[in-house]
């Protein structure tokens, strides 16, 4: 496992014990859900990155890939979602390979639990896991401490509210693919309208004992339109004080290669008989 | 006290175009409401991808050479020229390495993968999380007045001239609203086998 490089961290502290604030990282506020049908489990995320109150990403991806028929929605610190689930899915893939077994929903659950229990909270990364294995289908939350929930639906994020709202008053049991994915789709747009936090465009990833598929930009119920008229400038409307072009330097013009002809006197190779 | 990314000010934008890319950063060095030096370029050149970097000037300094060293030994050992989405990586993980002490930079990328011949552009926060944008990224103590000004400016395929005045007034008007960033500027207009560089004409106060 990669380590962590903690060189700056001395001046940094040094810094913060001065007064100067922490940075502050992308945060994908975000609504994601999962939710358990027959046959299969369905998870769904709005596409909304902030950074403060400023809207870092319009369309950014928080569907990630742990291996074929497991998934995983992630929500708090946009890097440690990326790169917590990014190392996970490495590691489950060389299990994998090494017991040449699929690898297990609980199996990836457990490690992304032991992971960012031992960074005690500090790896800010809310998860949803979802998957399809020989044991069955598993759903799981997983929160950055470490604790865990095994449920027929999860919500997470800043738009859970408003998204667990939605499965409180519309989910049954025995629900089947069409309908689960209608009230993921409902309660991650349950967010999008009613969280700050959440926006733009709903992705759902269904996941059945066939086949899992991605469906990216499931709803786009926030298409921006184009403008009304062009605002291009007239050309040369910009001051330049200095110019220089660079063509393109093909490798060539400093490395020559030329065919040797082969029958060449003297060039020609020993070989034994 | 100010954060460590508005000690020495700094503004940086990355656009894209029809076949071409756009990368431009002003000059200013301060130090607080001091300004030192009007000749701080924030765009470095790996090959033919470019990387803007803002932020703390120390770590600007840092990092850029940093990932300088690294480029060229993967150059070395690949015996080819970095793409720009592996450059966004490479910038990426070497990010996260620091997640409990980074550095305190907002990097963007911007160049033209010679593979597929297709535009690419990306920005990070300071901990490495990728910003894949097909319009526009924006960085620095003005990133609030670029996120305006691109936003209002900024049209789907601009020619390569017509997208060089898109992103310099975008960056021009933008500064002129950050008492921390400005003192002129360097804009980069990349094409498939042509980059052209400008020095901009900008306020010096």
């Amino acid at each position: 496992m990669p380590g962590f490089d903690f060189s700056n961290h001395a001046r940094n502290a040094a810094l913060h014990a001065q007064g100067f604030p922490l940075p502050k990282a992308t945060s994908t506020g975000t609504t994601i859900v999962g939710c358990i049908f027959d046959g299969g489990v369905v998870i769904a995320a709005d596409t909304r990155a902030t950074s403060g109150p400023i809207v870092a990403d319009k369309n950014c991806e928080k569907l990630h890939y742990i291996s074929p028929q497991i998934w995983c929605a992630g929500a708090g610190t946009a890097a440690d979602t990326e790169f917590t689930t990014a190392l996970i899915s490495s590691q489950l893939e060389l299990h994998a390979l090494s017991t040449g077994r699929n690898p297990r929903v609980v199996t990836c659950m457990t490690m992304l639990k032991q992971h960012l229990f031992q960074h005690q909270g500090h790896i800010g990364a809310y998860l949803v896991v979802a998957g399809v294995d020989p044991t069955g289908v598993g759903l799981f939350t997983v929160h950055a401490h470490g604790s865990t929930d095994k449920l027929p639906y999860v919500t997470m994020g800043s738009g859970s509210l408003a998204a667990m709202s939605v499965f409180e008053t519309q989910w049954k049991s025995n629900i089947d693919r069409e309908g689960a994915i209608k009230l993921a789709a409902d309660a991650i747009q349950a967010g999008i309208f009613n969280d700050l936090g959440s926006g733009s465009n709903v992705d759902v990833c269904v996941i059945t004992k066939e086949k899992t598929t991605l469906m990216r930009n499931y709803i786009r119920p926030n298409e921006r339109e184009r403008k009304q008229r062009s605002y291009v400038f007239k050309r040369g409307t910009t001051a330049v004080l200095r110019e220089k072009v660079v063509e393109r330097v093909d490798i060539g013009k400093y490395v020559t290669v030329h065919e040797v002809p082969l029958e060449a006197e003297g060039e020609k190779m020993e070989v034994d008989a | 006290m100010s954060s460590p990314f508005s000690i020495n000010g700094g503004a940086c934008v990355a656009m894209v175009g029809k076949d071409c890319v756009a990368i431009a950063c002003d000059l200013r060095l301060g130090l607080q409401s001091l300004t030192v030096s009007n000749n701080f370029p924030k765009i470095f050149p790996y090959g033919d991808v470019y990387l803007g970097l803002t932020g703390l000037a120390t770590d600007v300094a840092t990092v850029s050479d940093l990932l300088r060293y690294k480029v060229n030994l993967y150059r070395l050992r690949e015996e080819r020229a970095i793409s720009p989405q592996t450059l966004a990586n490479l910038v990426s993980s070497s990010l996260y390495e620091r997640r409990f002490g980074p550095f305190f930079v907002s990097p963007v990328i911007a160049g033209i993968n010679h593979t597929t011949g297709k535009p690419f552009i990306c920005g990070f926060d300071s901990i490495g999380c990728i910003d894949f944008a097909k319009d526009f990224i924006v960085s620095g103590t003005a990133s609030d007045q670029l996120f305006g000004t691109c936003e209002g400016l900024w049209e789907p395929d601009l020619a390569p001239e017509d997208l060089f005045e898109t992103i310099s007034q975008a960056l021009l008007n933008a500064v002129d609203r950050d008492a921390l960033s400005g003192w002129g500027a360097h804009v980069y207009i990349i094409e498939k086998d042509k980059v052209t560089k400008r020095l901009l004409k900008g306020r010096q106060d």
